[in-house]
């Protein structure tokens, strides 16, 4: 089976999608961020992300959130490659 | 009995309170935070009930100052009304399993239930009903469509008590109810929707915040004018100078009531402007010169805030706002700062740190202008000519960020990141624009007429008593030496602490140059917050911090003024 890539918020480009696998950040983060509807198996999409370490914006369920970087930057997706 | 009001943010709980209050709210703080909670009362069958409006939330496992407030809360109250966004029932679905576990009795308000069919999902809410175990009624706040139906249900709010589960089993949980209830057919993007992506992506993101930002002014200074020139202006001159003018026959023309309540003629005439009786210049500045001003520019803002477009501001200007120590949400309470900085210092409490707090307040009160201040630099540096308003905004802009950078690394703290949800745009009801317009303009009023009439009272008791003269002489190294003004400009700034409209007045009394004039302008926005903006500053961050923002104040308007006294 072909081994999946794997990469941060930040790293991932625009309209692109994929699972959430690891959030890497303390657990206050964690759990707003999952309070939020961002956890491990949820799917999201990459929808803009703001130039020179700006924060990221992605879809989840219907809702629109903006990620400041230094949290999207803990935040480990694996691509959908559908 | 309390009915509470329980939901995430963004969910159109605040539209659906005041839907179900019968009285207008009172809003108190939740003590011993910074944390408002509006309350009101409701009928229900023959019984008054309270109904509170609790701090949106995503959870009651809480992970901000806002969910702990509304977790605690949700522990005194009596029956909960779970205000639910059914264009995003997973994650909302969430916080409703939270609550049946509490076992306070609870019905369901599957709010903004018409923007599911634009978006293609079909939610059987039945299903949804017999699935939870609670009474589910599809409502939308905005509209008051399925409002009654909710008040009628409210007696069969059911208290379930559901078993504890760990977060894992309720998103599990969450999961398998939604896959029951909810089908989502394929459609195409709204052009609402695709302008609502578009505007948060570098481009065209930020020209079109350019062209937002410069359509407001242009919009705000068109209605100012407007109004001024077609309603306040024949107002005053047609209908009360007159009447202003016979007072002042019937007083003598002279006198210590006289001046107090017509002022000092001019060239033997009542000037609005210039006279400073608490009937003719007390009125005409808060009515005729500021409101008109106030009145555009929160008409604009409240648009701005109701369609959606303010959170993305905040995305687009994260990375700039970071610079200054603080994240892009600071954009909010600046914008509105620009109205009347007493709200602005209010919103500051959407800021999760105090440090964020204080550098944003402090920031506020030194540069950014007050609709006040900006309808008399408009009104007066604008006479000598467009350039000279830009050097004000310019300066002003650049002592906002020169400043910004210096406290980011003076004062101790973090700054969290920005995590905030971006809500879809809509096309504001008219009747939520309106009345949030008339309750802004409202406190507006209350604040600032009152000020201006005992500002005015004081300046004609300290001018009997000459106690300017005295302070002009004591001043005179600052205002004269540092700032090249005439000695006679320390009344003004001395002034500007109660209200900084009336001082401007006063400096255009003095035959100033324009390049002086633009210096007293910016001295007046610096030197000292008004007197309401000070006492709120000092509620909010506490005296120890309004002193070290006062301090910053003086030494800001020190140095600027110096400099700019070399360069103008």
């Amino acid at each position: 089976m072909l081994r999946k890539t794997q990469m941060t918020l930040t790293q991932m480009n625009t309209k692109e999608k994929g699972t959430v696998v690891e959030i890497n950040g303390g657990g206050g983060m964690a759990r707003r961020l999952e309070a939020m509807g961002i956890r491990p198996g949820q799917l999201i999409t990459k929808m803009s992300a703001m130039p020179m370490r700006g924060p990221v914006t992605i879809k989840v369920n219907g809702s629109r959130l903006a990620i400041g970087f230094g949290m999207a930057d803990k935040i480990w997706v694996e691509l959908d490659n559908s | 009995m309390k009915i509470l009001l329980v939901g995430n943010p963004n969910v159109g709980k605040q539209a659906l309170f005041s839907r179900l209050a019968e009285v207008k709210a009172t809003t108190s703080d939740y003590p011993g935070t910074a944390v408002a909670i509006p309350t009101s009362h409701m009928k229900l069958g023959d019984q008054k009930v309270e109904i509170i409006d609790v701090p949106g939330s995503y959870t009651l496992d809480p992970t901000s100052k806002e969910e702990a407030v509304a977790a605690r809360i949700i522990k005194d109250g009596d029956l909960i009304i779970n205000v639910v966004n059914a264009t995003n029932l997973e994650r909302n679905l969430f916080l409703t399993l939270q609550l049946l576990e509490t076992g306070i009795p609870m019905i369901v308000a599957l709010n903004m239930w018409d923007d599911t069919k634009h978006r293609g999902l079909h939610i059987d809410y039945q299903k949804l009903e017999d699935l939870l175990g609670v009474p589910v009624t599809p409502t939308v706040a905005v509209t008051g469509e399925g409002i009654k139906e909710l008040v009628s249900r409210i007696p069969q709010a059911k208290a379930l008590r559901t078993p504890t589960q760990t977060k894992d089993q309720q998103w599990a949980t969450v999961g398998g109810i939604v896959g029951q209830v909810q089908t989502v057919t394929h459609r195409h993007h709204t052009w609402l929707e695709h302008l609502g992506d578009n505007s948060i992506k570098p481009f065209p993101g930020i020209p079109i915040a350019l062209t937002v930002l410069l359509c407001s002014f242009i919009i705000i200074r068109f209605i100012g004018e407007g109004l001024i020139g077609f309603v306040f202006d024949p107002f005053f001159d047609n209908l009360w100078a007159p009447l202003m003018t016979r007072l002042s026959d019937a007083l003598g023309s002279e006198g210590f009531l006289h001046d107090v309540l017509v002022g000092r003629l001019i060239e033997g005439e009542v000037n609005f402007k210039d006279s400073l009786g608490m009937l003719t210049t007390g009125l005409y500045i808060p009515f005729g010169v500021v409101l008109p001003y106030v009145f555009a520019f929160y008409l604009i803002l409240g648009v701005l805030e109701d369609v959606g477009y303010l959170p993305r501001v905040a995305v687009l200007l994260d990375n700039l706002m970071h610079r200054i120590g603080v994240h892009g949400y600071a954009i909010i309470p600046t914008l509105l700062g620009l109205g009347c900085h007493v709200p602005a210092i209010l919103a500051t409490r959407v800021l999760e740190s105090e440090r964020e707090r204080f550098i944003v307040a402090t920031l506020i009160s030194i540069g950014i202008p007050c609709a006040a201040l900006q309808a008399m630099i408009i009104g007066t540096v604008g006479d000598y000519g467009l350039q000279y308003v830009a050097i004000t905004y310019g300066v002003l802009l650049l002592v906002w960020i020169v400043l910004g950078l210096i406290l980011k690394l003076t004062i101790k703290g973090f700054t969290p990141e920005l995590l905030i949800e971006i809500p879809p745009y809509r096309v504001p009801p008219l009747n939520v624009v309106a009345s949030k317009l008339q309750a802004r303009i409202v406190d507006f009023l209350q604040e600032a007429v009152p000020l201006v009439m005992a500002g005015i009272f004081v300046i004609t008791v300290l001018e009997a008593l000459h106690v300017f003269q005295y302070i002009a002489n004591v001043a005179e190294p600052v205002v004269s030496g540092l700032f090249g003004l005439p000695r006679d400009a320390s009344a003004p700034l001395i002034i500007g602490a109660l209200r900084k409209d009336m001082a401007v007045g006063m400096l255009n009394g003095l035959d100033l140059t324009a390049g002086q004039l633009v210096i007293g302008c910016l001295m007046l926005s610096m030197i000292f917050p008004c007197l309401a903006t000070f006492v709120v500053m000092g509620r909010e961050l506490g005296v120890r911090r309004l002193l070290l923002a006062t301090g910053i104040m003086l030494a800001t308007s020190i140095v600027v003024g110096s400099l700019l006294n070399l360069v103008l």
